[in-house]
């Protein structure tokens, strides 16, 4: 039987991978796709709640569902605006490798 | 949703998300990303959110990937060259990401709400389309407009920053 634990284990363990993702690589363009990763392991588990406030009625709460749809919608926007800024910084530096674009390092 | 069914698609997601971070080539990652969003995708309509699964495979499979895939080949991005690796960041970074995992299991283990299954649904036909656009269009007008106007400012973002000179 599947449980609300099993839903927020499985989303726990896809952020994981994505904060490991965005910890770890030192490509820019992974990194972007890694906190892709984490943005939906919150959606997940958002679903989850949702279906799980079941009301009296057997309808589950769909507050959640509307939050999920503007995290999409924010998320999609983001790609758009950071792929140009790759984009850009790929212009000015030849590079999408995080460590060679350090001169705002203190 | 069986058991069986709920594990298959779970591990095909973090399967193919591990397989994000570990390849070396973006474009294997890209495509790692797409069968990732699939696999989620399914655990949504596993929880009878069809709507939101259908728009994860839209939005996400459909339109961003595209657009990443488009970067990447746009920059002709290969492989990365082994470079000299820090060790000590990688295993530091490893260990605080399963130290991370950790805590979130014994959180969870030790909620007992996560412990009941979902209750039962209502027999009759669920809208959800239906009922996710009556509370955008009522409780949620406000943020609703706000990211309107956001997606506008990420349009008009995106062409300036895309412009030949940068000032």
């Amino acid at each position: 039987m599947v449980t609300l634990g099993h839903y927020l284990i499985v989303s726990g363990a896809l952020f994981t991978i994505g904060f490991a993702g965005v910890i770890l690589r030192r490509n820019i363009i992974i990194i972007f796709m890694s906190l892709e990763l984490m943005l939906n392991a919150a959606n997940l588990s958002l679903v989850a709640f949702s279906r799980f406030r079941v009301d009296p009625n057997g309808v589950p709460n769909f507050n959640a569902q509307v939050f999920v749809f503007f995290i999409i919608t924010v998320a999609a926007a983001e790609v758009a605006v950071g792929l140009a800024i790759i984009v850009a910084l790929y212009r000015a530096r030849q590079t999408t490798h995080v460590e060679d674009v350090s001169s705002l390092k203190f | 949703m069986s058991l069986v069914l709920f594990w298959l698609f779970a591990l095909v997601m973090l399967g193919f998300g591990a397989a994000v971070v570990i390849n070396r080539n973006p474009i294997a990652s890209a495509l790692s990303l797409v069968l990732c969003f699939m696999g989620l995708s399914a655990l949504f309509m596993s929880l009878d959110a069809f709507f939101i699964g259908i728009i994860q495979i839209l939005v996400y499979a459909g339109a961003v990937m595209v657009l990443f895939l488009f970067i990447i080949m746009l920059l002709d991005l290969r492989a990365e060259k082994r470079r000299r690796m820090n060790h000590v960041a990688i295993v530091g970074g490893a260990v605080v990401a399963l130290a991370f995992f950790l805590q979130i299991y014994f959180i969870v283990g030790q909620l007992s709400a996560a412990k009941q299954p979902f209750p039962p649904l209502a027999a009759t036909k669920m809208d959800d389309v239906h009922n996710i656009g009556l509370l955008l269009f009522s409780n949620y007008t406000l943020p609703f407009q706000i990211i309107g106007v956001l997606v506008l400012v990420a349009t008009i973002g995106v062409i300036v920053l895309s412009k030949r000179e940068l000032r």
